[in-house]
Formats: structure tokens, C-alpha cells, sequence
């Protein structure tokens, strides 16, 4: 018996079906129930087409609902009849099929479409989504034949395609738009560990890279980026994100915006009509993922029912991946705030990194990489919304924590016993340490290293060392031995260099995740130090991080007080000329420049130009043969000369061409601070080579190199290295000093504070003893400057970083105030 | 009365970067953070006016590039030891489109 009522349902995926169940167990005999599915089969869950294509189960697993279920419901099943229309006024929908069929009430659960790429040869045969059954049969038999496939989207859906297709043999390169795999899930250093994982499984990763085309006669062959770059590709699949499905409801005059607007109860504009699923939008917002949905079916199944329920409120959500081996999770608001507070965990290692986001003393948001146990833990305290005061210091180690007595993290050290394994590079267990603090009377973690080797090659344990030194010696241990970058670590400068080479690390979220730091994205300290430290280890390989530097180096000229620019070309050794002199007039008039200076440093600096101006002024002196001087940078700057043998009646050397020679082969080269050269032409000294970072005095017999002085905040006459005999010697010299200050110093640290600590001794035996060491480090410098000497003013004339000099939008006075 | 006037598209910003939007009454620097959330605050420091879009943006808070105060994005106040405050802005994404909601300046206009 049925209440006589015709219920029709559109779509026979997840949501639609769910909501029928839904009504089934609240009025199992109200409607005459008709569902209609464009595919032709029976429900099933969608969301493990992903194991199905990495062949872990079947299709008749993920099968939700069989013909039986259809049967026993008595519920009459259409599936391969699409509906074409919807007469509301009627109460009728129209089929694919020429059929018309009336109803009292309708649900509307289309679910999405894939977002294919408006992109030439996005129709080609063998560009295809991810999102059907269909899809995925054709991907299985696509990769019989091996070959390469293309999977546009590093999202999940991305990932999860890009994976299965991989596991079934082909070689699979994924192309992400932004830098961060799962942005919208993952924070950069958990999309760090991801990308590594996936890369070590083979999958080739291209981050930050946009499709322009894809390429093939009559199937795809392969797939051009827009910077020239060409995969070649036998598969292609889209999975740059799906949206709303809502053509039906839109044509049937339903209100729309992204999605189909519905209430709490699920009703569309019109009350006869319900909608759930992805094509919905509630409160503005439309979901992807599938337990918001359940929640909209539960409210659905309510209202069908005629039942007041509580509706549905939206949904906090959550996310895993469905990778094998791969665990990730994500859920709530994950962005940072100061009125938000983050509890990071990182165990470089065992690859795991957790994030914990709290405000108000309740959590709102995770990021968990690598170890995902506590999620759903996790993820229930978020939803409730319960005050985690009390439990705050040992949340980030779960629930096995939480609400015992053991609240002090070093409980968990001292609870383990003795043989546990502390230093996995040395095999040092915590017996081992414990009787060396104690027997040997050890009070600092150096006298730990010394005479266990715990923690003393890769540094990851040093914080379980320390532990072990606090309980060992309570209040006998004083750790603040170095002083930490900054306030995101615990670490010195000198130990992250050495760390980052030793460990191989080659972008700032790998530092942060192996050096465990403790914020998710750092500092303005300690980013330009780490975007540094790489530059100079990793030329060849770093990518720059613009954003981490400071705006000097960002836009390549100098702030002032009053957020107007100063400009300072390169003037080689201080040399200029009339046509030089006559285009920086030029200039100066065109733009009124409002001040002009000559510098101590021999250069001519124009000062007071607006940031919108920066480029053409660039353009204009980049026509007068001009580049940038630098002199903003931590970097070389200047190479101050005399006239030397040219002209002047004392002169011993050439030292005007000495200087233009240093400053060609070593201008565009990023130092930890500025560095300052001069070549005097005789011991008087005219270009006061002996206060400079590095200075050459000629005399007859060669050249005298000088280092490590200073006339700024100190005053100091430099050192002498030693005195050489040929100009070739003393560019090897001076450019093997500044390699060793480059990847030995610390940010910030000028040379003659650099030399002071390490001995001028030290410095001599390496740079002048050292033939064969001098040598490497020279060597080094010019490998490094096939990467930085590019002018990077004509850059930006010729249009990089665009966005830096011109203002995003300009607001007129009307509409301000409107 | 809120009047929501369009500045441009998000992805127009960089990530952990920031943009001006020139308006009567000043300059508006709109932030886009590391996690994808975009802010807008007064282009100008509390401390000496120095030109906030130009700082460096880490998590929901910008260096100023003239003597390093610390703003915070979502208040607009300083963060640490200094005190001071910069005007806040609301700003809304819809289809990766970004909003800015001018009410709070025609106020100070109307002052």
C-alpha cells in the first residue's frame, strides 16, 4: 500500500538514493517512488571509483544499492533515461526517452559535472574525466597499452587518478596550478610531504605550471604548458575540479546561483521540488564531499516525510585521501590568525606533521600528514565545539594523552625504556644517554654529542636529547646555549646551514618540516634567511621564493621613509660617461625626480620615484645601456676604484680596470649581507680600499688583498690576506673569499663580523694555503653566477612581476562613496 | 549600508603577497596569505606610514618594510610590544572575483 503520492527522483548517484533510504525508514509507504540516473547502471558509491581504478577492489564492491534493493522497495528504477525538462507548472518532467511523467513532489539530485578546461583539444579522443564508472573502465583499458598519461589537477581527485593510473603501470605527471598540492585541503608544508611520497611512488609532479594546449591529430598526444613546456601524453585526464550540475533546475526557472539555492529543509525556490548533493548551494556554500551530503539527505528525508526535523545547518568539514600508504587529513579552518593559535607537531623522522589551529581555546582546524589515526578524534572536538583549556598541552598528541595523568610531554620520554632507540643515525638508545648525563656528569646537549653521537649527524632527535637532559638533571639543564634563528625554531643560523646541506634540503617547507620548525609558515625573519641559505646552496635548483624576501629585493629598488623609491644604476668601478650623465638628466626631468645624490660608493642614486614609475624609469636608463646597481641588495654592491695607471702620476696598476673586472664577474650574486669592494691604485690609498669588506691596494709588485673592514656602525681597518702577483691571482683570490663568506656566514652577518668568529687565520690557511680548496670555492662562485647575473631591471621592463608596480584596482571618489 | 565594489581577481595577487587599491581617501593593501584567505587593511603603517602592502606576509600578519612592526591582518592592531592600528576593510571572494565593501570609507569621507 502507498499513499498514492508519485515521488520522481533525478539522479540515481549517492545523494539521491540516500535520501529515498532516508524516507524509507521514516514513511516507508507515502510515495510511489520513480528514480531516474543518466548512467546505466545501479547506485554506487562514487567516492571508491579510486581504489576501483588502482585495482584494490571491484566495481560490484562499491555497488550500494543492487536491483534487489530497487525491487524490495518497490521502487521503479530508470536507469540510461536522462530528464531533459521539468513542466513545474504541470508538475511533469520529460525524458530523454519522449516520455512525460507527472509528480507531486520532485528531488533534484544531479550532482556535478567535471570542469573540463576551455583549452584547444579538450575534445580530442582520450581527454577524459574522472568521475563516472565509465571513465574509469576507459582509463583501465587506455593503460593496458602502458604509455604516459597527463592528469591536469593536483587536487584529490587529481592525486587519486594520478596514483591509480600509476599503479596500473603508466608513467603519470600531474600538472598543478599553484605551488601547493591540495591547496585547498593541505597547508605547504603538508603539501610538501605529499609530493614527495608521490614522487618517490614515480609520479612526476609539476607544480605552479598552467595548460595551454593539448596537442594531437585526432587523439591526444600530448599536453603543452604555458611556458613552452610539451608532455608527451596517450592519456589525458581532466580533474581541475567539478561544479554544480544545474542546467535542469536552471531551464526550469529554479533559483540558481553556483548551485541550486535550497533552505534548511532542502526545498528549491519552488516547495514542491527538493535538491541535494553536490548541485546544491546552502547558505552560499556548495559541497564536494560526501558527509555534508548525508546530512542534507537526512533533512531531505525529513521534509518528504513531512516531519519536522532540525534541517540542515551546514557542515564542517573534513577530508583523507584515498591513496594507499598516503595518509593525509584535513578538516575545519586551517588558516592562520593572531586571534588563532597553532600547535605544531612535526617528527621529521617518521614524515609526520600535524597542525592543530585553536582560537577561543577550541579547536576549529587540522592539517594531519603521515600519521591520521587521531583524525576522526580530532575531528569530533571540532565539531562539538567543547573547550580544550585543560588539555591543550598534550592535545597534539591525542587521545592516548588527553585526560590522563600524564600531562607533561616529557612523561611520554621518561615513559619510554631504556633501550628505545633515541638516535636512529648513531643507534644510541636512551639507556645509553641517561648513564652518560649521569656517569660523566654531561650538562649540555654538545657534551651529550661528544660522548654518545646522539643527535649529532642529522640533528632530528636533539629534542628528545634535551628531554632527556631536563629529566635527567631538572633544573641543572640551561639549554640556551645558541640563539635561535627566531622565535620559529630552536635552531642556531649555523645549524640550519649545515642541516640544509646535510639533509639535502631544497625548498623552505622542506627545512621547516625536516628542522621541525614550530610555525607553519615562518617569520620576516627567518624566511629571508632560509630563501637565502638556498639560493646560495642550491643555485641550479632553488626556485627563489620572491614573497620571502624583503620588498628591496622584491621590486630591486630602495624604500624610503615615505614609501617612494630610490634608484641606483650600475656605474662599473664608479666609470661614467657624458652619454650616461645626459640620459640619467634625462630621466631625472621626464619623471621629476625630486633628488639626485652621488653616493659614497661612487654611483649617482635618484631618489623619490613612486613604485609605478620604477619600469619606465628602468626602460629609459635600460636604453642608455644601464643595469640595475644593486644597491638595495644583500648582494654585491659596489667596486670603488681611483684612476690608478691610467692617469694618475703614482699609479702602479691599472686599478679603475681591475675594479670594472671584480665588479663584472661578481655583480648579481646574493651574500648573506652587503659586500663593498675598492681598488686603490697605490698604498695612498684614494678609493680607501682598507675599510671595505674586501679592498685591493696595487703596489709595484702585485696586489695586496685586504678583507674584513668596516666604516659603518663600527669602524675597523681591515685585515691582510697576503699579496699576490697578477690580477688573474687576485680576482681567484677575492671571489674564492666572498664564495666561503657566502656559504659559511649567517644571514644578515657582514664579512668582518663573519671573520672575527671564525679567525683570520682560518681564513688565510683556507684562501691562501689552500690552492686546491681556493680553487673549489672559485669554481663554485662562478657555477652560481650562471644563475644570478641576469639584469633584473630589463626583466621587468620586459614585463615580470607586472603586478608589483601597478595598483590592483583604482576606486574613484563616486563610488567610494556611495 | 554595505557597497561591495569589485578590485580584480584573486589569483591577480600573489600567494603570501599583497596589491594596492587606490582610492580619495588612500591607499588599501589586500593581502592574500600562505592558506588562501585574503584581508584588506589601510595601506599605511601606524607607526611612521610605512606602505604595509610592501612587508612581508607570514601567516595572518605583514612586516612593515620601514622598521618592522608587526600588523596583524584580521584586526588591523599591532602585534608584540607596539600598540597602534590600522583600518580594517571587508573584503568577499565570489567566484574567485574580490570585493571590497566601501561603506567603512564613504564613513570617513562623511566625517
Amino acid at each position: 500500500m502507498t499513499g498514492g503520492q508519485k515521488l520522481i527522483v533525478i539522479g540515481n548517484g549517492m545523494a539521491g538514493c540516500r535520501v529515498v533510504e532516508e524516507l524509507l525508514a521514516r514513511a516507508p509507504d507515502l510515495y510511489d517512488i520513480e528514480i531516474y540516473g543518466a548512467e546505466p547502471e545501479v547506485n554506487y558509491n562514487r567516492i571508491m571509483l579510486s581504489p576501483v581504478l588502482a585495482g584494490e577492489t571491484s566495481f560490484d564492491e562499491i555497488v550500494i544499492n543492487g536491483r534487489d534493493w530497487y525491487e524490495a522497495n518497490r521502487i521503479a528504477l530508470r536507469s540510461g533515461e536522462e530528464v531533459v525538462g521539468i513542466d513545474r507548472a504541470a508538475r511533469m518532467i520529460a525524458t530523454g526517452k519522449g516520455r512525460r511523467v507527472s509528480y507531486d513532489r520532485l528531488l533534484i539530485a544531479t550532482g556535478s559535472l567535471p570542469f573540463i578546461l576551455p583549452v584547444p583539444g579538450a575534445t580530442l579522443d582520450g581527454v577524459i574525466a574522472f568521475r563516472d564508472i565509465a571513465d574509469v573502465r576507459r582509463m583501465i583499458e587506455t593503460s593496458k597499452g602502458g604509455g604516459r598519461a597527463v592528469v591536469i589537477g593536483g587536487g584529490l581527485l587529481g592525486l587519486e587518478a594520478a596514483n591509480g593510473l600509476r599503479t596500473l603501470g603508466m608513467d603519470v605527471t600531474v600538472i598543478h596550478l599553484v605551488d601547493t598540492l591540495m591547496e585547498r585541503q593541505l597547508d605547504e608544508a603538508a603539501g610538501f610531504l605529499l609530493r614527495r611520497e608521490l614522487e618517490s611512488r614515480g609520479i612526476e609532479v609539476v607544480t605552479g605550471a598552467s595548460t595551454e594546449e593539448i596537442l594531437g591529430a585526432d587523439r591526444v598526444e600530448a599536453v603543452r604548458l604555458k611556458d613552452g613546456r610539451v608532455i608527451p601524453a596517450d592519456l589525458v585526464v581532466m580533474a581541475a575540479g567539478i561544479r554544480p550540475n544545474v542546467a535542469l533546475a536552471r531551464d526550469a526557472g529554479l533559483a540558481c546561483n553556483r548551485g541550486i539555492v535550497v533552505d534548511d529543509h532542502m526545498r528549491t525556490s519552488d516547495p514542491a521540488i527538493l535538491a541535494v548533493g553536490e548541485c546544491v548551494e546552502h547558505e552560499g556554500q556548495v559541497y564536494g564531499l560526501v558527509a555534508p551530503i548525508w546530512d542534507m539527505c537526512r533533512a531531505a528525508g525529513d521534509t518528504l516525510a513531512d516531519r519536522q526535523g532540525e534541517g540542515y545547518r551546514g557542515s564542517v568539514i573534513s577530508t583523507k585521501l584515498k591513496v594507499t600508504g598516503v595518509n593525509v587529513f584535513s578538516a575545519g579552518d586551517f588558516a592562520a590568525g593572531d586571534d588563532r593559535e597553532e600547535i605544531v607537531f612535526r617528527d621529521a623522522a617518521r614524515g609526520v606533521y600535524k597542525r592543530l589551529i585553536v582560537a577561543d581555546d577550541r579547536l576549529i582546524g587540522a592539517v594531519l600528514y603521515g600519521d591520521t589515526e587521531d583524525g576522526s578524534w580530532y575531528f569530533n572536538l571540532l565539531r562539538e565545539g567543547e573547550s580544550i583549556a585543560d588539555t591543550r598541552e598534550t592535545l597534539i598528541f591525542g587521545p592516548a594523552f588527553a585526560g590522563g595523568a600524564a600531562a607533561d610531554p616529557n612523561a611520554a620520554v621518561a615513559a619510554l625504556p631504556d633501550t628505545s632507540e633515541i638516535c636512529g643515525c648513531n643507534g644510541v638508545c636512551k639507556g645509553t644517554i641517561v648513564n652518560a648525563i649521569a656517569g660523566k656528569n654531561l650538562t649540555t646537549l654538545d657534551g651529550v654529542r661528544a660522548h654518545t653521537k646522539a643527535s649529532a649527524s642529522c640533528g632530528s632527535c636533539t629534542g628528545l636529547v634535551e628531554r632527556l637532559l631536563v629529566l635527567t638533571l631538572g633544573d641543572g639543564y640551561n639549554p640556551a646555549a645558541v640563539t635561535p634563528v627566531c622565535g620559529c625554531t630552536d635552531l642556531g643560523h649555523d645549524e640550519v646551514r649545515r642541516l640544509i646541506k646535510a639533509k639535502e634540503l631544497k625548498s623552505i617547507p622542506a627545512v621547516m618540516q625536516e628542522l621541525e620548525w614550530k610555525t607553519s609558515c615562518g617569520c620576516a625573519k627567518c624566511r629571508p634567511a632560509l630563501n637565502y641559505y638556498l639560493v646560495c646552496d642550491w643555485p641550479d635548483e632553488y626556485a627563489d621564493d620572491y614573497q620571502s624576501r624583503f620588498v628591496n629585493e622584491r621590486v630591486h629598488a630602495n624604500i624610503q621613509k615615505d614609501g617612494t623609491y630610490s634608484v641606483v644604476p650600475r656605474m662599473w668601478g664608479g666609470m661614467t660617461s657624458a652619454a650616461e650623465l645626459r640620459a640619467i638628466a634625462d630621466v631625472v626631468d621626464k619623471f621629476s625626480i625630486p633628488a639626485v645624490k652621488v653616493t659614497g660608493g661612487q654611483r649617482i642614486d635618484m631618489l623619490g620615484i613612486r613604485k609605478e614609475d620604477l619600469p619606465a624609469v628602468w626602460a629609459d636608463l635600460g636604453q642608455a645601456g644601464f643595469v640595475s646597481g644593486h644597491a638595495y641588495a644583500k648582494g654585491l654592491r659596489t667596486v670603488k676604484t681611483c684612476v690608478g695607471s691610467d692617469w694618475c702620476r703614482f699609479g702602479t696598476q691599472d686599478s679603475t680596470g681591475f675594479g670594472i673586472r671584480l665588479e663584472k664577474f661578481m655583480w648579481g650574486s646574493w651574500t648573506p649581507a652587503k659586500v663593498k669592494l675598492a681598488v686603490s691604485g697605490c698604498p695612498r690609498n684614494c678609493a680607501e680600499a682598507t675599510c671595505k669588506d674586501v679592498g685591493v691596494i696595487c703596489v709595484d709588485s702585485g696586489y695586496e688583498i685586504h678583507f674584513a673592514g668596516a666604516a659603518g656602525l663600527d669602524i675597523k681597518g681591515t685585515e691582510k690576506l697576503g699579496l699576490v702577483h697578477t690580477e688573474d691571482e687576485a680576482l681567484e683570490h677575492i671571489v674564492a673569499l666572498v664564495q666561503m663568506y657566502r656559504e659559511q656566514a649567517r644571514y644578515l652577518e657582514r664579512i668582518y663580523k663573519w671573520a672575527k668568529r671564525i679567525g683570520y687565520d682560518e681564513i688565510r690557511r683556507q684562501i691562501v694555503d689552500d690552492a686546491e680548496r681556493r680553487r673549489s670555492l672559485f669554481a663554485r662562485f662562478v657555477f652560481s653566477q650562471k644563475f644570478a647575473q641576469v639584469d633584473p631591471w630589463s626583466e621587468r621592463v620586459s614585463g615580470k612581476d607586472k603586478h608589483e608596480f601597478r595598483p590592483l584596482a583604482e576606486i574613484g571618489m563616486s563610488q567610494a562613496a556611495e | 549600508m554595505e557597497n561591495w565594489i569589485e578590485i580584480g581577481a584573486l589569483s591577480d595577487i600573489p600567494l603570501r603577497g599583497a596589491r594596492c587599491v587606490v582610492t580619495p581617501l588612500g591607499r588599501i593593501a589586500v593581502f592574500r596569505t600562505a592558506a588562501d584567505e585574503v584581508y584588506a587593511i589601510e595601506d599605511r603603517c601606524p607607526h611612521r606610514g610605512g606602505p604595509l602592502s610592501q612587508g612581508i606576509v607570514h601567516g595572518a600578519a605583514v612586516t612593515c618594510p620601514l622598521h618592522n612592526w608587526v600588523l596583524s591582518l584580521e584586526t588591523g592592531k599591532a602585534l608584540g610590544a607596539d600598540e597602534g592600528a590600522v583600518r580594517t576593510f571587508a573584503l568577499k571572494c565570489e567566484g574567485g572575483t574580490l570585493f571590497i565593501d566601501m561603506s567603512a570609507m564613504a564613513a570617513v569621507a562623511a566625517d
